[in-house]
């Protein structure tokens, strides 16, 4: 019989690899009597879906960063001149 | 002809533009995955680094931002691979080992059992809950060992595979999966402390 411990586990794993039959035979069935462990699973499960989204660049979440500081752009704008002078000097 | 023409010609702006133009959406896009301001400025410099170096191999099948954002996602990888590299992170010659299991330890009685019940999320799946989700997230993962977050933000906010996290880093699968099951559980714990009360209040 898996513990809660050993079913987390499982349930961690079940988002990073394929599991084996005993494997996830032993997992189904620690889910049906155990609730806690079933409600730990909607959780693990949950916060892998929303990171997916992230990860897929969401506009919604994106959207919501502040943008590039003013001395950022500038800092940036000076190197790419730096670099596109460089470019045309070796007439690259 | 030269460059700035033959670039124009496949709808490239010039150089300048970039900055104003998709500046802030590859900061944010950036800021995103790596959590980290100065990080994410660097990831937008060396794209645009990287961009003005390229620009001849733009084929102008895709549009400019798009072309961009391309090469921005090379640039975090990068960027997140030098940080765990980080000696004061992680000495990679040595196998990540992880001794301190307080969190996971602590969830658990000594037969295994949950100290505490888990308690329901409900479903938030509205965009301002997402929207809290990130933010708590971000505060959660400052919270977890910095090898952890990495490799917890490696995973799932970079998406990379198991198999290529460990090549890069020199782990075991076996000691990933150890580490991602204690990231996972600290976060949800995290989680739980932080969230549980405003997403019941919001969902009565």
């Amino acid at each position: 019989m898996l513990t809660c411990k050993n079913a987390s586990q499982l349930m961690s794993q079940s988002l990073d690899r394929r599991l084996g039959i005993f494997e996830k035979a032993g997992l189904r069935f620690h889910l049906l009597i155990c609730h806690s462990c079933q409600i730990a699973y909607r959780q693990l499960d949950f916060m892998h879906q929303l990171c997916k989204r992230i990860a897929a660049g969401s506009e919604d979440i994106t959207s919501l960063q502040p943008g590039l500081s003013a001395e950022a752009q500038e800092r940036i704008l000076k190197e790419l001149r730096r670099k596109q002078g460089e470019q045309s000097a070796s007439g690259d | 002809m030269n460059r700035e023409q033959h670039s124009k010609s496949k709808g490239l702006t010039s150089p300048d533009e970039w900055v104003s133009q998709h500046g802030d959406y590859l900061f944010r896009f950036a800021m995103v995955k790596l959590r980290d301001e100065h990080l994410a400025e660097d990831a937008v410099q060396e794209t645009l680094l990287a961009a003005l170096q390229g620009q001849k191999n733009f084929s102008g099948d895709s549009s400019e931002k798009t072309w961009l954002v391309g090469i921005l996602k090379h640039k975090i990888v990068d960027l997140i691979r030098k940080k765990v590299r980080e000696p004061t992170l992680v000495n990679v010659d040595e196998p990540m080992e992880f001794s301190q299991d307080e969190v996971t330890e602590s969830m658990f009685d000594d037969t295994g059992h949950w100290v505490t019940p888990c308690q329901d999320w409900g479903n938030p799946d509205k965009v301002l809950e997402q929207k809290r989700f990130w933010e708590i997230l971000t505060e959660c993962l400052k919270r977890l060992p910095p090898q952890l977050a990495m490799l917890y933000s490696l995973r799932e906010i970079s998406g990379m595979e198991t198999e290529d996290i460990c090549k890069e880093l020199n782990i075991s699968s076996t000691n990933s999966w150890v580490m991602l099951h204690r990231a996972r559980l600290g976060l949800k714990q995290c989680f739980e402390l932080n969230w549980l009360g405003e997403v019941k209040v919001g969902a009565r």
